[in-house]
């Protein structure tokens, strides 16, 4: 078992959804459970789906200084550096730690593939046409050196791509980067967009669901796919009022490469270093965020690690139906919904369900209730049997 | 803090022709060689028949060079935390999937995207060792070989364990050509503690330089093979490991940054 970490501040944070763009607007969403999936209108070809969708990203270039890294995924990422000041934050972190000291740890699973797929539908006598012939934007490192560019961070950079758990992963990453002394502060940046590889990949799996998804619902039948834009700042010391990261758990399934170890064996691997590392045991946990991506199998096997650890004072609930599977997004953006969970004393509800799937323990919130968060996780499971929990808290004054 | 020290106590190598860290060894001191079978495929015998058939270059090409590292360092690869890198992926399944996608979209195969994860190099890895420990997949550009060593001697110092760190890139493909530079494939993995052991070869200070200096150019001879993609641009480190030389060695790693290596025995 891992020892206890000393908890870590998360000074800033926002996110950009299908629910709106920044805190106040995915609060709002979770309060009045208002989901943010459409009928699909991104794909030219018709694929009969739901997806969570960012509005208005098309008509957002970036400005002229940074032109050479436009790309879907870099106007949301742009479009969510805005959310909440963060912007503002995250330079005033650069000056007030020296860029050197700051590192940017980003997280995504398809960066700017979109740019690629349409340099292939464009091809000119099998050539890219040439205002997509730029080396930067056709790499898994787009939004980092993009990112980079943004904020002058001279620190540790790199891009973290373990598809559904990306996101999650890059705060243990910043935990040890600041354990260690190698950075003060970092900047953890999650963003996955739209694109056509993970709309007919996932479908090819047979893993998207025809209308919006239902997770943990005896009905549900796969994923929406949505995008998202999530950033935080993490310091050795912040506010008394802010959020803190208490622990975080990595582990792999070591079983197969797009279904979970049957019995979770790497999940509670992942929960049990997480618990370990906060210094808490299950009973401490008032909420879970869980990754309850609506697939048969993701939402069997959580259920049944869930109902196994965790007493009913412990609440549970997946909010990919209000935003989609956000996919390398998807653990810094449930970050931010669990964070404001706990600022709004809101267990956000399990939407889009007509009947729990009975493995589902007394855990299970499927509408939203009102309770204290002290303590909260978020789980993040992805493809490859690649498993993160996060364990956060409040601030010391609340 | 003035950075970290990896202690290195196994290395993986795979370039055409040149299979393994022994070989490789030889070239970087240059030393004769076997005549060098440039057509031979990595053997990646850690994966399961079926798996290998079903597995794209990338993953054949990492899991060979860990495995090497692993066995060179004596370590049960199942219990090793594990950090790949790769500045570009599998370019052969990018450019079949981008292909599909603007053809036929809804023809997608299924196994060519669970390929295309950045991560199915350490799917694959874990699966075919039973690893349960953390695993991460790793992408920074030019910076990619120095930002996974350097995130491997993280996790090493941070949870005194040793971490296994392979890096590779295969050769571009198809339309993708215009973008990527990678001509060859080329993987190498090292296996990395936090202290000494009895299977250390070499030590490695490892920090990083954000004023004006330039990454340390390989050996004229070997230039040629140190350009072949981003990830054979550690070259001159690895020459250094092969000759026993106290030396410090600079790889580009952010936009404005080296990682300075101080290689000692």
């Amino acid at each position: 078992m891992p020892s206890r970490i000393a908890p870590l501040a998360i000074s800033a944070y926002t996110a950009t959804s299908a629910l709106g763009r920044g805190r106040a607007a995915h609060a709002e969403a979770l309060r009045l459970s208002r989901g943010g999936l459409r009928p699909n209108d991104f794909t030219d070809t018709p694929l009969a789906c739901a997806i969570g969708r960012v509005d208005g990203i098309e008509r957002e270039p970036l400005p002229v200084e940074f032109a050479a890294h436009d790309c879907r995924n870099n106007r949301l990422a742009w479009a969510g550096l805005a959310g909440d000041g963060f912007l503002d934050a995250a330079r005033a972190c650069v000056a007030r730690h020296g860029a050197d000291r700051v590192a940017l740890l980003v997280a995504t699973s398809t960066a700017s593939i979109e740019a690629t797929e349409s340099a292939y539908r464009e091809l000119e006598d099998g050539r890219f046409p040439a205002r997509l012939r730029i080396p930067a934007l056709h790499t898994p490192h787009s939004l980092g050196v993009f990112l980079e560019a943004v904020l002058g961070t001279r620190g540790p950079c790199l891009t973290l791509a373990t598809a559904c758990s990306s996101s999650a992963k890059i705060f243990a990453q910043a935990e040890r980067l600041l354990r260690l002394g190698v950075a003060d502060a970092a900047v953890l940046a999650g963003v996955d967009s739209l694109c056509g590889s993970v709309l007919f990949g996932f479908n090819a799996l047979g893993l998207v669901a025809p209308e919006p998804c239902r997770p943990f619902d005896a009905a549900r039948c796969g994923i929406s796919i949505g995008e998202a834009a999530g950033f935080a700042l993490l310091e050795r010391d912040g506010a008394a009022d802010a959020p803190r990261l208490l622990g975080y758990g990595e582990s792999s399934d070591a079983y197969h490469m797009s279904t979970p170890h049957p019995e979770g064996a790497g999940a509670r691997l992942a929960l049990a270093d997480a618990l370990a590392r906060a210094g808490l045991s299950a009973d401490a946990v008032d909420y879970i965020n869980l990754h309850g991506t609506a697939t048969v199998k993701n939402d069997e096997v959580e259920a049944a690690v869930v109902a196994d650890l965790f007493g009913a004072s412990t609440r549970a609930s997946s909010t990919k139906g209000h935003t989609g599977h956000t996919l390398g997004a998807a653990g810094i953006l449930e970050t931010a919904i669990t964070l404001l969970a706990m600022e709004s004393d809101l267990v956000p509800a399990t939407l889009n369900g007509s009947a729990p799937d009975p493995l589902c323990g007394p855990q299970f919130a499927f509408a939203n209730e009102s309770r204290a968060i002290r303590v909260a996780l978020s789980n993040s499971f992805g493809f490859g049997g690649n498993n993160c929990t996060l364990a956060f808290g409040r601030g010391t004054v609340h | 803090m003035e950075g970290l020290i990896a202690y290195i106590d196994g290395i993986g190598w795979w370039s055409p022709g040149v299979p393994d860290w022994t070989q490789a060894a030889y070239l970087l001191r240059g030393e004769e060689i076997a005549a060098p079978d440039a057509s031979a495929k990595p053997a990646a015998n850690v994966l399961p028949a079926t798996e290998r058939r079903r597995a794209p270059e990338s993953v054949r090409l990492a899991c060979e060079v860990a495995e090497q590292a692993c066995a060179m360092g004596a370590r049960d690869p199942s219990a090793l935390p594990c950090v790949f890198a790769s500045a570009h992926g599998d370019c052969a399944t990018t450019d079949a999937l981008c292909a599909t996608l603007a053809a036929a979209p809804l023809e997608t195969s299924p196994t060519r995207f669970h390929n295309s994860v950045h991560n199915a190099p350490a799917g694959y890895w874990t699966i075919a060792a039973q690893c349960r420990a953390p695993s991460g997949a790793i992408a920074a550009g030019a910076g990619t070989f120095a930002a996974g060593l350097f995130e491997a001697a993280v996790e090493a110092h941070a949870d005194a364990t040793p971490v296994l760190f392979a890096a590779y890139d295969v050769a571009a493909a198809g339309a993708l050509t215009d973008v990527v530079g990678s001509r060859a494939p080329f993987a190498a993995a090292l296996l990395v503690s936090a202290s000494r052991g009895p299977h250390t070869c070499a030590s490695l200070h490892l920090r990083h330089e954000s004023e004006a200096t330039a990454p340390t150019a390989a050996p004229t001879r070997l230039a040629a093979l140190a350009a072949t993609n981003l990830i054979a641009a550690a070259l001159p480190l690895f020459a250094a490991l092969a000759n026993g030389e106290e030396t410090t060695i600079r790889l580009r790693n952010g936009a404005q940054t080296m990682l300075a290596i101080e290689v000692r025995s």
